[in-house]
């Protein structure tokens, strides 16, 4: 990653147009040609420094729900766990975490409803308790991080 | 609220935007819309904040942020609203939330995520914290994350 990757990255967590030609629009700002910063685009995705590019949307804002929760894997089950958690399309996010509660993932659904379907199924098959930790409030959220 | 031409377009877009230069055109096609239309729905999403916003998700580690805790506090319900602003407003901190404590276990009820690209940078972001909260910390731990097992953003088949 140099310089110009750097400016992109640090441009495009600002927000990208709505408007017919955005990557020719962005690329001017930046001094790049389109071609330029979307093949330099399709690298960072590709090699994994950007996770995503697109509408970050608000599960709650679309009626969908959302919900942090944590499990204790037992050491010589977490690769196990892992799998089963993972494959679960309403977990969206799973980390690993350095405490006794060692996995801590985000579950969103598209109604509330599915939230507490989804941690009963995910206690089913992994025999863990689940522990639920749904937001009472949001304080602040930034999106961005300077590269 | 969102109507069903809403709801393709948001499927179309939640794994990503096309990297093609005309991007908005190509999922019109891609949906047999005009462009214009696709457009106006994805400002009107933005405007209402159904959309966050639209632009690169980086991966942490990637940039450098190798250290990336998540802070918990357990603060008294009565002051949490207040407290949790003050914390919020640091710029070190990506997100932060009440939640419910799970007691005895779990006493912690603010959430605050810290990033930083060395240990000495997050411990003096922790202390920065605890300083603010002064008496009202009651209890606090910090859990970092040592491996991304999953990230794949919101997936809806709506």
């Amino acid at each position: 990653m140099n310089k110009i990757d750097k400016h992109i990255i640090n441009a495009l967590q600002d927000g990208f147009p709505i408007c017919d030609a955005p990557y020719r629009q962005v690329a001017a700002q930046l001094g790049l040609t389109e071609q330029d910063l979307i093949t330099r685009l399709q690298a960072l995705l590709d090699n994994g420094t950007l996770t995503r590019f697109g509408p970050l949307y608000n599960a709650e804002q679309m009626g969908g729900a959302l919900t942090l929760a944590a499990v204790k894997a037992p050491k010589e089950r977490y690769d196990e766990i892992t799998e089963i958690i993972n494959a679960f399309t309403e977990v969206a996010h799973n980390y690993a975490r350095s405490h006794e509660l060692n996995m801590w993932f985000v579950i969103a659904t598209e109604t509330p409803e599915q939230i507490q379907q989804t941690i009963s199924a995910i206690e089913r098959q992994t025999g863990l308790t689940v522990y639920n930790m749904p937001k009472n409030k949001e304080y602040f959220i930034n999106l961005k991080l300077e590269a | 609220m969102l109507d069903e031409t809403d709801r393709k377009i948001i499927q179309a877009t939640q794994a990503g935007l096309p990297l093609t230069p005309q991007p908005y055109q190509a999922i019109a096609e891609q949906l047999g819309l005009p462009a214009d239309d696709v457009m106006m729905r994805l400002s009107a999403m933005q405007n209402s904040g159904i959309i966050r916003r639209i632009g690169a998700v980086p991966n942490h580690y990637k940039l450098g942020y190798r250290f990336n805790g998540m802070t918990v506090w357990n603060v008294p319900d009565e002051f949490i609203d207040d407290l949790g602003q003050k914390v919020g407003q640091f710029e070190f901190v990506s997100h932060c939330y009440h939640r419910p404590r799970h007691p005895p276990e779990w006493p912690y009820n603010l959430f605050a995520m810290v990033h930083g690209k060395s240990q000495e940078a997050v411990d003096k972001q922790i202390q920065l914290i605890s300083d603010l909260l002064g008496n009202y910390n009651l209890g606090c731990d910090v859990l970092y994350s040592t491996k991304i097992l999953k990230k794949t953003g919101f997936r809806t088949s709506a």
